[in-house]
């Protein structure tokens, strides 16, 4: 037994390095050579490749992010003319969501994950999951091709008749791009449905598998019946581009509001199809280092459901000061606040999981606090936007803006990170270093806040969103802004540092670090291509603690 | 710690030129912002309900003290309970937020109308009294002020925070917002809607003034003539007057107190002429043919332009017959109201 | 913690390649899967899946369809008018024909019957050419109509109908100019709608080949048919999109004149 499982304060306990060693086979040194991944169907190399791409693109997505901070550090447009800027929020907008927030969680850790968990060898279809990934890699390139060509500056949003008869720029090409990321999205969506149903190992009931799973299940639904309606919206513009014809546009009898409500049918469950998977990772995290089962296990996992379900239903809320009719508005916004329900449930499950438990904490813990905090403002402020009377002075403003960042890097970027903390040791075999992991941790809150809560102040003031000038009684909130940028940066490059050092000369994890439950943590680290040696036989519930315990205390007393 | 004297000037100035809040400057601002500091508390309040639990948990729970877990399932009667509270209090701000939209969007009915159109990337407002302003606007305090408003081209939004009203300004139809402002000064106007390019140069602002202030800035601003005044003469020069002239054999039906009224079209359906009716009915003829007349009238799409459209409009109201004498009476005055719809729903 | 490397070099030792057979196995059978009747069922879900969101890809689509044809209704009479219902008519047989000959290809693969499989492919394959080929004839009349919208869309036919050489009377009521503007509308879903089923078609008629070819080789008549299977619920789903389309398209109110 090392030093640390003697410590009160922490569970991580890894082999005593000095005799240990990694595994002499694994996934990632089952097959050598470039192409042996880029033709791989192993989902866990999938899962590899995918993280590599998705960070490429978050530091792409986070240096326009910069850039924009900095352009707002003063009230002029002096750093660059107003056509750039339009395009650094227009490709911020796009990477972030469509190249990183829509994958990260599920296309790696889920991918990675998944079959696991279930006790599968597998994805259903490896080959589509491949598919995914370079379908993932065209749209990235596309991305990167209208970048370089001279960008796009529609926004994310693509409105028309703005995208359609009015700009000069690369839209199409962004418009294939996203097009193209979608059909990614799609395939891992509908490979983890077909997965989760199909490929269960015996014994894994839907009520023995781990939040993780439901919440990626519950995102996978989205992905499948969301994602074409945007793809179809997206056709649309670019035939409407190429051959003008009119559905989106007034003078040629077209409704421009139509485009509004086909991609807010997709881009409103996109909201979830990015946090959902993000709440998995928490309810994980939050269990293991409590030592105690998820309070409300099936509360947790309906919510998820719930979330899916309802997230259809609320797409005209972004819409509540475009006229559309009284009756919609209302049906909307009640809509709108039963959609919170769920996730106010999910936070006091979690809250409640942490009492009469045994906490520690470490690195991804760190994060899921973080997670809880920035999420319940990020959730709680969406009530207010909910709120019609309310929507009409905050939408289109900088309270919009911090709202979904708190949502989307508070709450979906720190489970992200949480995560990948998490199953680090898993997923590489090493053990990264704790100490700067929670300095990172910490940073990236603070610096969040700082960054984010101004722009609150700012939204209520009436600042508007994509705004490149802005009134001179602004600033003071936005250098405040613009400095808490510099420290998110910090806190995001960090991690990319330590966790790159830990692939060499991090610590050997062991099986086990955490003393987690999930089947994953029952295998090698890293884990064989073939996951399990044999299949596993699932005769308890999740989060068993006590049989973990039980099996503990045997091996104990065999080996000693 | 030294701080330089002119950084501490700087600083000074800095933070003293910096807002925090914004004014109140219109009679639905307390409204709006009661229901602000509603959701502020609410949000306070679940912040630190959630942070005590985790902290109070955290430490009362941690490893060290409290070294094996108790496997709790879960219980009913809270999951219960944080349910059932969160959703009423969810439900309290729907129906806040409902009332508070009704009253930020039903105008008063003696409220007086200005156009706006907007294009990239300016604001143009049109007062009935034929006073045009570029990305600015005149209104008297203390009086109910609709704005009437379209977009040229793409989707724009018009936005005075500090009278925390807002609407989108679409292209191809009328959208309607309202306000009253309260107190005299000048507001910032800004479009809330990404619209291209210099999106961020599409900003004005709104000088509210006094009634009298109000009253001699119209006189000094005046064209010469009103809306409806250019309107009949479009009228003319577009050849309405060829079928719409009124008389018992006219081709077109008699415009005159069609405004406000209810129509029975060829097609059985009732419409209540608005604004927006009328601007359709230029535009698409077709699909609003009244009872009783063939569909002969060509289309004028792409032949009038949307302040075309608006003197237009402006004219046929104007035939109302009270609402015209007055008009005619003093162009310089622009804040006459404009007649009352009946039961109008204000989209 | 000695056990867990104990464990590893456990995992290391029994590691074994694949799975145990207790079943006989298919030469496809994908290691992956525990059992064939798992990986059959994985695929068929999977297609089902997949047509769910093609579903959701066409709904947008109908959506549109629905909200113009309400606004702009006698613009969609007329120019649905304008389509050739006995073509369209003729279509919609040939396209059931080649489904049903693509219903009795995935019974030859499940009775194993490797020639009649290859023949009944091939009708699929013919009747589908056949639905692309009058498709082109009809895209063809339009073309020739300036009926495609775009720059040189016209409308004039619209607004002045031909007249019928017998009666002496307008073929059909003539429309006003600002709602002849809208016939583009339906010509625009016309196109498109017609287009991405044609796009799919011949997405279908590809992989018809490719099956073709492999079931010459015998690939599906041993007992692995899950391909021709779910290639099958593909192209019935295309089937079944085509006859929404065509009374949505065609068969709007023919009685102009009334």
């Amino acid at each position: 037994m090392s030093a640390a499982t003697i410590s009160s304060n922490t569970i991580l306990s890894l082999p005593d390095q000095r005799t240990a060693s990694m595994p002499k086979r694994h996934y990632i040194n089952n097959e050598d050579g470039m192409l042996s991944w880029l033709l791989t169907g192993d989902h866990k190399r999938i899962a590899m490749l995918y993280l590599f791409s998705i960070t490429f693109f978050f530091f792409i997505g986070g240096a326009f992010a910069g850039l924009i901070r900095l352009e707002l550090l003063t009230p002029q447009p002096d750093l660059v003319a107003s056509d750039t800027y339009n395009k650094f929020f227009t490709m911020h907008g796009i990477i972030m969501i469509f190249l990183f927030l829509v994958p990260s969680v599920p296309a790696t850790l889920g991918n990675f994950l998944i079959p696991i968990m279930i006790g599968a060898k597998d994805l259903a279809f490896p080959k589509i999951n491949l598919l995914s990934w370079y379908l993932y890699l065209i749209g990235g390139t596309f991305t990167l091709a209208a970048l370089v060509l001279g960008g796009v500056d529609t926004g994310w949003t693509f409105t028309t008749p703005l995208s359609t008869h009015y700009l000069n720029t690369h839209v199409i090409t962004a418009a294939t791009a996203i097009f193209v990321a979608g059909f990614a999205s799609i395939f891992t969506g509908l490979n983890f449905i077909v997965t989760i149903h199909r490929m269960r190992a015996p014994g894994m009931t839907w009520f023995r598998l781990p939040l993780f799973v439901w919440s990626n299940y519950a995102a996978s639904i989205l992905m499948v019946l969301g994602t074409p309606v945007l793809a179809i919206a997206i056709v649309l513009v670019a035939l409407e581009r190429l051959i003008g014809i009119g559905v989106f546009d007034p003078t040629k009898g077209g409704d421009p509001l139509l485009f509004q409500h086909l991609f807010w049918f997709y881009s409103h469950p996109a909201v979830y199809i990015m946090i959902l998977p993000g709440m998995g990772v928490i309810s994980e995290v939050i269990s293991t280092f409590s030592r105690k089962r998820v309070f409300g296990y099936s509360a947790v996992a309906f919510s998820s459901v719930a979330i899916a379900v309802f997230g259809f239903f609320v797409w005209a809320h972004h819409m509540f000061i475009m006229g559309v009719s009284n009756y919609s508005a209302l049906v909307f916004s009640l809509l709108t606040m039963l959609v919170a329900v769920p996730s106010a449930i999910k936070i006091f499950n979690w809250a409640f999981t942490l009492q009469k438990g045994s906490i520690t904490f470490e690195t991804p813990m760190i994060y899921a606090f973080g997670f809880m905090g920035l999420f319940t403002i990020g959730g709680l402020t969406g009530v207010f936007l909910g709120a019609l009377g309310m929507d009409i002075h905050l939408t289109e403003t900088y309270f919009i803006v911090a709202h979904f960042h708190y949502v989307m890097v508070g709450g979906m970027l720190m489970a992200f990170l949480a995560g990948i903390h998490f199953w680090w040791p898993k997923m590489t075999g090493r053990m990264y270093s704790e100490p700067l992991s929670k300095l990172s941790a910490v940073i990236s809150f603070i610096g969040f806040n700082l960054t984010f809560m101004p722009q609150f102040i700012l939204g209520y003031l009436g600042m508007p969103r994509r705004y490149h000038a802005y009134p001179a009684e602004f600033q003071v909130l936005n250098v405040l802004s613009t400095a808490g940028a510099t420290v998110l940066g910090v806190g995001f490059t960090l991690p990319l540092l330590y966790l790159a050092w830990s692939l060499k000369y991090g610590e050997i994890a062991g099986n086990n670090p955490w003393q987690a439950t999930g089947l994953e943590w029952q295998i090698q680290s890293p884990p064989l291509t073939e996951n399990f040696t044999e299949v596993p036989v699932i005769d308890y519930e999740a989060y068993d603690y006590e049989r973990l315990e039980r099996k503990h205390a045997n091996e104990v007393t065999t080996v000693g | 710690m030294h701080i330089s004297p002119v950084m501490w000037q700087f600083l000074t100035k800095w933070l003293a030129n910096s807002a925090l809040f914004p004014r109140e400057a219109s009679t639905v601002a307390p409204w709006a912002d009661a229901l602000y500091f509603f959701l502020v508390g609410m949000t306070v309040v679940g912040l630190v309900l959630v942070g005590i639990l985790v902290i109070g948990f955290s430490i009362r729970y941690r490893k060290s003290v409290h070294p094996v877990a108790t496997q709790i399932e879960g219980s009913t009667l809270l999951e219960a309970t944080w349910t059932i509270i969160p959703l009423a209090i969810f439900l309290v701000t729907f129906v806040w937020g409902a009332l508070l939209y009704f009253r930020i969007y039903n105008p008063p009915a003696n409220s007086m109308n200005i156009y706006v159109v907007g294009k990239q990337w300016m604001w143009k407002a049109e007062h009935p009294g034929g006073q045009h302003e570029i990305n600015a606007l005149h209104v008297p305090i203390g009086r109910p002020v609709q704005l009437t408003m379209i977009s040229q081209d793409v989707f724009h939004s018009f936005s005075i925070p500090d009278f925390r009203v807002k609407r989108e300004v679409i292209p191809g139809r009328y959208s309607t917002v309202w306000f009253e402002a309260t107190d005299a000064g000048t507001y910032h106007i800004f479009c809330t809607q990404y619209c291209g390019t210099k999106h961020s140069g599409m900003i004005g602002e709104v000088t509210a003034m006094t009634q009298e202030d109000y009253d001699k800035w119209t006189q000094e601003s005046t064209s010469g003539m009103s809306l409806a005044q250019n309107g009949e003469r479009l009228f003319a020069s577009m050849e309405c007057t060829a079928c719409h002239n009124g008389t018992a054999t006219a081709r077109g039906p008699n415009l005159a107190g069609v405004y406000g009224s209810k129509l029975t079209l060829t097609n059985g359906q009732q419409v209540l002429v608005t604004d927006g009716y009328l601007r359709d009915a230029i535009l698409n003829p077709s699909q609003h043919v009244t009872a009783g007349f063939a569909p002969i009238m060509p289309t004028y799409q792409g032949q009038i332009s949307e302040d075309g459209l608006i003197d237009l409009v402006e004219y046929i109201k104007s035939l109302n017959s009270n609402y015209r004498v007055q008009q005619t009476l003093g162009t310089s005055q622009s804040d006459l109201a404009a007649p009352t719809t009946p039961g109008m729903v204000k989209p | 913690m000695a056990n867990t490397i104990a464990a590893a070099h456990e995992h290391e030792a029994t590691a074994s390649h694949g799975h145990d057979d207790h079943h006989v196995s298919l030469p496809q059978h994908r290691h992956h899967f525990e059992t064939q009747e798992q990986q059959r069922e994985a695929g068929s879900f999977g297609m089902w899946l997949f047509l769910l969101t093609e579903i959701m890809f066409f709904g947008g689509m109908f959506f549109a369809y629905l909200l113009y044809r309400n606004w702009y209704y006698d613009a969609f009479v007329t120019s649905s008018n304008q389509l050739s219902v006995p073509l369209g008519a003729v279509n919609t047989v040939i396209l059931i024909s080649s489904g049903f000959f693509m219903a009795l290809a995935v019974w030859a693969a499940e009775v194993r019957k490797k020639k009649q499989l290859v023949r009944y492919l091939i009708l699929t394959t013919i009747f589908g050419l056949a639905f692309l080929g009058v498709k082109t004839v009809e895209y063809k009349e339009k073309w020739e109509k300036h009926h495609i919208p775009g720059a040189s869309f016209d409308v004039h036919e619209f607004i002045n109908p031909a007249i019928d050489a017998k009666t002496g009377k307008a073929e059909q009521r003539p429309l006003a100019p600002d709602m002849a503007q809208k016939t583009q509308v339906f010509f625009f879903l016309y196109f498109a709608m017609t287009g991405m089923h044609a796009l799919h078609m011949i997405i279908g008629l590809g992989l018809l080949g490719w099956l073709i070819y492999r079931a010459q080789r015998g690939d599906f008549t041993d007992g692995y048919v899950a391909p021709i299977e779910n290639f099958g619920l593909y192209w019935h789903f295309v089937d079944i999109v085509w006859l929404f389309l065509f009374p949505l398209l065609y068969l709007i109110n023919r009685h102009p004149l009334q």
